[in-house]
């Protein structure tokens, strides 16, 4: 109960901070959707659809079929971006970790209080690409509003796990190599752009190992009311593992590196 | 327990892996006093000041804060303590008041009361004027008395300060002494680590000394220099090469002699004296220097003066 309680203040916290240091972020929001429905979208979409795009994406227009595969891709930067550079930065670069400890919260209410915290960005990251896409004609409400909560998921997945892995950095070399080796590849072959189905036969399971595949999964079938690949609940056990884990393994290495 | 102790340690010791940081020490915090911890670096203060400020388990002995064990009550310690630890951690990014209102709701304080407490700390901070700006833009010493300010926004019964002053210039160290000093009279208990003889001579009432994990002295700062060094030092200096052949002839002039290389030091209770008999056995020093025997040379005397990095 007491880490519930220390977790809503630390997100009340981080909500006020957020207030300060929003403007880049927001602005991100919306110019992303934008740039990438345009160009992959409407763009690139238009060449797909001319050629036999259309058999291997069910019916759907490519910018229609790649909107709800982009929703998801951005709840996990946005996830991941929120616990990587920050989460260092505060038990390392600027030990801004060290001073919440020095009050009665705990590292348990600062883990769950962040990520509940990224949680909700996504969630306001993930509405405002759902809006972004209707206006460009490629989702539909209210499916675009549907979307959000699995995307919403996503991110969290993404903002627990990143976080974990954080947790263990000193040095931002780390952070690189976790977007270089591992968010850049999933961003690009986790089924966002393509059906995995596209890839060789011995890569799927790679694909499908990552939580991005899940999140795409479920916010495309969301999204466009399509079936998912496995049945939705496990999609979300999947993501819901990652959670568990990432916000575990980051409670038991950041109390081994705060208290000491 | 006597009901005015704040802090009781006996047989503290704190150890990670092998390496052995607070080595089964003793000491007791009495409330409204300012309690120093004096050591080179290296010798167990910060460990021993994050022990206290329940952010680090001991690992063997008995402490208890404010009347509780810090292993198992450490959130309801960190209520009622206020921080200043040896690196600012203030969020650069965010505005000197925004940094109070956030640190104050970790306290769970109403948004009303930080409000009246931002105030009166920034005027005690002398920050007032720069309660919008943010936080990057202050100098070393301004956030040094920021992270001060922010520390005492619960009103905390106890104030830990780790290394106030390192790395401030002259005029920021004697404000921040200032400062000190008005909580010590406002009845605020002070636990202060530092290396700067002359801020422990300035602040606490008493203090002990460590060295290599242990406490090789208590006191107060002027019953420690009583009971360590006579009350005059004589520093004399020779020509370069002319030290060496002279040196055992000063040796009967001090209770203690200390050669360094570039001088020699004389500790006495006549300072006036001893440097006149350097006169009239015809030895010719360069320069002669009588001054009082501080807290420093108590300190060398006790941690030696090996380099510790």
């Amino acid at each position: 109960m007491t880490t519930v309680r220390h977790a809503m203040t630390y997100f009340e916290s981080s909500a006020r901070r957020y207030r300060y240091v929003f403007r880049g972020s927001m602005f991100a929001s919306f110019l992303n959707p934008i740039l990438f429905l345009s160009a992959m979208g409407l763009g690139l979409g238009q060449l797909v659809d001319q050629q036999t795009g259309e058999a291997v994406i069910d019916t759907f227009s490519y910018v229609t079929y790649l909107a709800p595969g982009l929703m998801a891709t951005t709840a996990m930067s946005t996830g991941a971006s929120d616990s990587s550079w920050p989460v260092v930065a505060g038990l390392k670069w600027l030990k801004t970790y060290h001073g919440v400890l020095a009050t009665p919260l705990t590292v348990g209410g600062l883990v769950l209080g962040h990520v509940a915290f990224v949680f909700t960005r996504v969630l306001f990251v993930s509405l405002v690409y759902g809006l972004v896409a209707v206006a460009f004609g490629a989702l539909e409400l209210p499916r675009a509003l549907l979307a959000i909560l699995p995307a919403g998921l996503t991110g969290l997945a993404f903002g627990a796990a990143v976080m974990g892995f954080s947790s263990y950095l000193d040095r931002d070399v780390g952070l690189a190599n976790l977007f270089r080796f591992g968010i850049t590849p999933m961003f690009l072959f986790s089924g966002a752009f393509f059906p995995i189905t596209q890839l060789p036969e011995f890569i799927q399971p790679l694909a499908i190992a990552t939580p991005l595949w899940h999140g795409v999964e479920l916010t495309r079938a969301a999204g466009l009311g399509v079936s998912t690949s496995w049945h939705p609940v496990l999609h979300v056990l999947v993501l819901a593992a990652f959670t568990v884990i990432g916000l575990s393994v980051a409670r038991r290495k950041m109390t081994m590196r705060l208290i000491s | 327990m006597p009901s005015d102790s704040l802090v009781v340690a006996k047989g503290l010791t704190k150890r990670f892996g092998d390496f052995v940081a607070v080595d089964n020490i003793d000491f007791e915090v009495r409330s409204g006093e300012a309690f120093g911890f004096l050591g080179p670096n290296g010798a167990g203060k910060s460990s021993t000041m994050r022990i206290i400020g329940a952010t680090s388990p001991a690992s063997d002995g008995f402490i208890e804060v404010l009347g509780l064990d810090p292993e198992f009550h450490g959130s309801e310690i960190r209520q009622r303590l206020g921080v200043v630890p040896q690196e600012d951690n203030l969020d650069p990014e965010l505005p000197v008041d925004a940094n109070l209102i956030i640190y104050g709701r970790y306290f769970g304080l109403s948004r009303s009361l930080i409000k009246e407490r931002i105030e009166e700390l920034l005027a005690f901070a002398q920050l007032s004027d720069r309660a919008k700006d943010k936080v990057d833009s202050l100098s070393g010493g301004m956030k040094r008395r920021l992270t001060i300010a922010r520390s005492l926004i619960n009103q905390p019964d106890l104030l830990l300060l780790d290394e106030p002053t390192t790395g401030l210039d002259p005029q920021a160290r004697h404000l921040l002494w200032d400062r000190l000093y008005r909580l010590k009279q406002d009845g605020v208990t002070l636990i202060i680590t530092t290396h700067y003889m002359d801020e422990a001579e300035q602040l606490c009432d008493r203090l002990v000394v460590m060295d290599g994990g242990k406490i090789v002295a208590e006191g107060s700062p002027a019953a420690l220099i009583q009971k360590h060094s006579p009350r005059e030092v004589v520093e004399v200096r020779f020509p370069v090469g002319v030290q060496e052949g002279v040196v055992n002839r000063l040796e009967d002039l001090g209770s203690r002699i200390e050669a360094l290389p570039d001088r020699v030091l004389l500790y006495t209770d006549d300072g006036d004296r001893a440097a006149e008999e350097i006169h009239k056995r015809g030895l010719f020093p360069e320069t002669i220097l009588t001054r009082r025997s501080t807290l420093e040379d108590v300190f060398l005397k006790l941690t030696g003066r090996t380099l510790v990095d």
